[in-house]
């Protein structure tokens, strides 16, 4: 037993050394990026970072999907990370214990404006946009002309559906239909339950003076007959079958648009890489336009644009590794190869030194912005309890695709207004 | 043989051999009970902890008492993965257990392919719970979609599809624990059977069946508490789907137990507590459950 006894004293301290050693080596940064198909990006950047200064940095993607696991797994280790993301308000309220007060940091005096920082319930500023994305209607010009029609057509849901129409009725002959599959599978519904949901609840906020952030209690869905209009259109004026939504994946969907199927194509901005990548498709030919659902004087929206990409820095971190991170992150956007990364990487920067990227669709965002389009702000941000939400919506938006029906409708409907309080109190419970 | 066999049991217990494993028995022992512990152990009584507290990351954790219960007990959501659970889990131990007995009984007969057959209803249980999930969801989608309708579109699809899936997954596992019962019952047992003039039937339900009860106790065991632990089948198939507003409450009409707990603690950091007192509250279930039916079937297992 004596020697047993040895045997655990060695191997705790073998263990305790170790540790030791960890802790010795002081003022290194460990960021949990959020974005899996930036991650490459962040890799080599972080290795051009520790050869220039020395200072080690060591970035660990989140698979899609889990990075709210694997932050509460990571944040539970005594290495925990530096620099996390917060996504929204409610992440606000999970993590803004975590998050350093920035106001003071090197790298809050680099942004533009306030439009992309998440403030905690005090108001101190805890987490820094450092992109911010567009969505609306892709649309490939090239098809559209073919068909004979011209963007300049467009204006508004009328005109949208007056082009999609006509597309509809003659894709046997065109060899392409108007738009590509409205997909309800898990990888392509919250383009719907997520983004186009956020059609009438920003008309809604906007009525109401409300901005994101300011986490209602409960939403009237005074304009679901807009999200109707524009979910009809949807799967009406494609080729894919209603019935079969379900299962509809958005690789499937982004296909039919990548090969030139389809004319219009809901996503957003960080679509660029893949359709002129991968689909080698044209940067020419893309354009992106907003998404109308006959609201009055839409004639003068814009795109969608908003983030939920923030930094945040662990303030429960040693103070040298707080100030490695907070240097490490002013270095990225400030230096040649960190702002030369934003930009190929993220279609908008909201940082003073930002360099232009070729994202035609993040163009698209800005040249309505300086049109005087208004911009509709990422109102989907505030949802509560997100993932159930959403399943929710999606739930009766499938049931209502296979068999539209007021019926149905008014399902969805109440998974919208009653599923928003409902979990809103669950949140909050 | 039988000198061989002597041989080696001397030799085990001399004691130049004996003395230093006496001496020595907590080297070996030591990193698996030192993985026991920091693998489950730990980690249970941390779980049962902080199954009263709030808490974001366990470092954080502050003390609530019985109040995650209580919240636990109040969702509608849980009380009905409960009873989807307790229906499937009745369902799939008979489907299960009958079709593998029977499987196995056709294959321990005399005849052609039965190893081939024996192979093929095995590997289905080679293939991950997720990736069954997905390939089966397409195949059941496949299949509604003449009829213009799909998986999700209500409760009683997944429920049975979840049933399908799982017994064609497990079948072939437990056929072979039958088969092993099966070619374990003694042949002059059955002889003797034969020759009082014992029918098949008889055969069957008075000789075989008490016979291989060990093989049941095992089979039932097992498809009792897979049923119970069953995730991944379950969040690759449906994933709960659909989801309903229901009795002022929100129901995830086929989610199951183990995956209630899951997306429980994915709400907010609110949730976590609660679904830490869910996940205790399923021990319990499981472990009573186990315990009792293990003992209840022991009774009946007979010494051949």
């Amino acid at each position: 037993m004596k020697k047993a006894l040895a045997l655990i004293l060695a191997l705790v301290m073998c263990l305790s050394l170790s540790a030791v050693a960890f802790a010795a080596d002081g003022g290194s940064v460990y960021y949990l990026n959020f974005k899996p198909e930036a991650d490459q990006a962040w890799q080599d950047l972080a290795k051009v970072y520790t050869e220039q200064t020395g200072v080690e940095v060591k970035v660990v993607t989140a698979a899609s999907g889990t990075y709210s696991d694997t932050l509460t797994a990571e944040m539970a280790k005594t290495e925990a990370p530096t620099i996390f993301n917060i996504g929204n308000a409610s992440g606000m309220t999970d993590w803004g214990d975590y998050a350093l007060d920035l106001t003071d940091t090197s790298i809050y005096a680099e942004r533009v404006n306030d439009d992309y920082v998440l403030f905690d319930e005090a108001g101190a500023p805890k987490a820094l946009g450092y992109c911010y994305e567009s969505f609306g209607i892709i649309v490939n010009k090239a098809l559209l002309e073919q068909a004979g029609h011209s963007l300049d057509e467009i204006t508004d849901f009328a005109s949208l559906k007056a082009v999609a129409d006509d597309i509809h009725a003659r894709a046997g002959e065109l060899g392409f239909d108007a738009f590509s599959a409205p997909g309800l599978d898990g990888s392509s519904s919250w383009r719907f339950s997520g983004h186009l949901a956020n059609i009438p609840l920003y008309y809604e906020y906007k009525d109401a003076g409300l901005n994101v952030g300011s986490l209602p209690a409960e939403i009237t869905g005074a304009y679901l007959d807009n999200f109707r209009n524009i979910w009809d259109l949807y799967i009406t004026d494609t080729a894919a079958d209603p019935t079969s939504l379900s299962t509809s994946t958005g690789d499937e969907s982004e296909a039919e648009f990548g090969q030139g199927k389809a004319v219009f194509y809901q996503n957003g901005d960080w679509e660029f890489a893949n359709l002129t990548g991968n689909f080698g498709m044209n940067p020419d030919d893309l354009t992106m336009i907003p998404i109308y659902c006959g609201v009055d004087g839409e004639d003068k929206a814009g795109l969608n644009s908003g983030t939920e990409n923030c930094w945040a820095i662990n303030a429960k971190a040693s103070e040298e590794d707080i100030q490695a991170s907070i240097d490490f992150l002013t270095w990225v956007v400030t230096s040649e190869e960190g702002t030369k990364m934003l930009a190929e990487q993220f279609s908008g920067i909201p940082f003073q030194h930002a360099s232009a990227g070729a994202n035609v669709f993040g163009a698209a965002a800005k040249a309505y912005a300086e049109a005087g389009n208004y911009t509709m702000f990422w109102a989907f941000n505030d949802t509560p309890n997100v993932d159930s939400w959403r399943a929710t919506v999606v739930t009766a938006l499938t049931a209502y695709s296979a068999a539209p029906s007021d019926e149905l409708w008014a399902d969805v409907v109440a998974a919208f207004v009653d599923g928003w309080a409902y979990e809103y109190s669950v949140v909050n419970g | 043989m039988n000198r061989k066999k002597h041989h080696d049991t001397s030799v085990l217990s001399s004691n130049l051999i004996r003395r230093p494993i006496r001496r020595w028995f907590p080297v070996f022992l030591l990193p698996t009970l030192v993985c026991f512990c920091i693998g489950f152990l730990w980690p249970f009584a941390q779980g049962i902890y902080l199954s009263f507290c709030n808490f974001n990351t366990p470092k954080d954790a502050t003390w609530v008492g019985f109040g995650n219960y209580v919240k636990a007990f109040k969702d509608a959501g849980f009380i009905h993965a409960f009873k989807n659970t307790a229906l499937f889990a009745i369902v799939s131990i008979v489907l299960i257990n009958v079709l593998a007995f029977t499987i196995a009984y056709a294959l321990t007969q005399k005849m052609r392919g039965a190893n081939l057959f024996r192979t093929v209803f095995f590997m289905p249980n080679l293939i991950g719970g997720v990736v069954l999930g997905y390939i089966w969801s397409m195949i059941f989608d496949a299949i509604l979609k003449h009829y213009s309708t799909y998986l999700t579109a209500n409760a009683t699809y997944g429920f049975w599809g979840l049933v399908i899936l799982v017994a064609w997954q497990q079948i072939g596992y437990m056929m072979i624990i039958y088969i092993a019962g099966l070619q374990a019952v003694p042949e002059d047992m059955l002889e003797a059977a034969k020759i009082d003039g014992a029918n098949k039937r008889q055969t069957l339900f008075r000789v075989v069946i008490p016979n291989v009860m060990p093989s049941i106790t095992i089979c039932m065991f097992l498809t009792l508490t897979n049923s119970f632990k069953l995730f991944d089948q379950n969040l690759a198939l449906t994933g709960g789907a659909p989801s309903v507003m229901m009795n002022g409450g929100k129901v995830n009409m086929t989610e199951l137990l183990a995956l209630n707990i899951y997306s429980t603690y994915n709400i907010n950091k609110n949730w976590h507590g609660a679904a830490q007192a869910k996940a205790v509250v399923f021990f319990i279930l499981v472990a009573s459950l186990a315990i009792a039916q293990l003992s209840a079937t022991r009774k009946k297992e007979v010494q051949a």
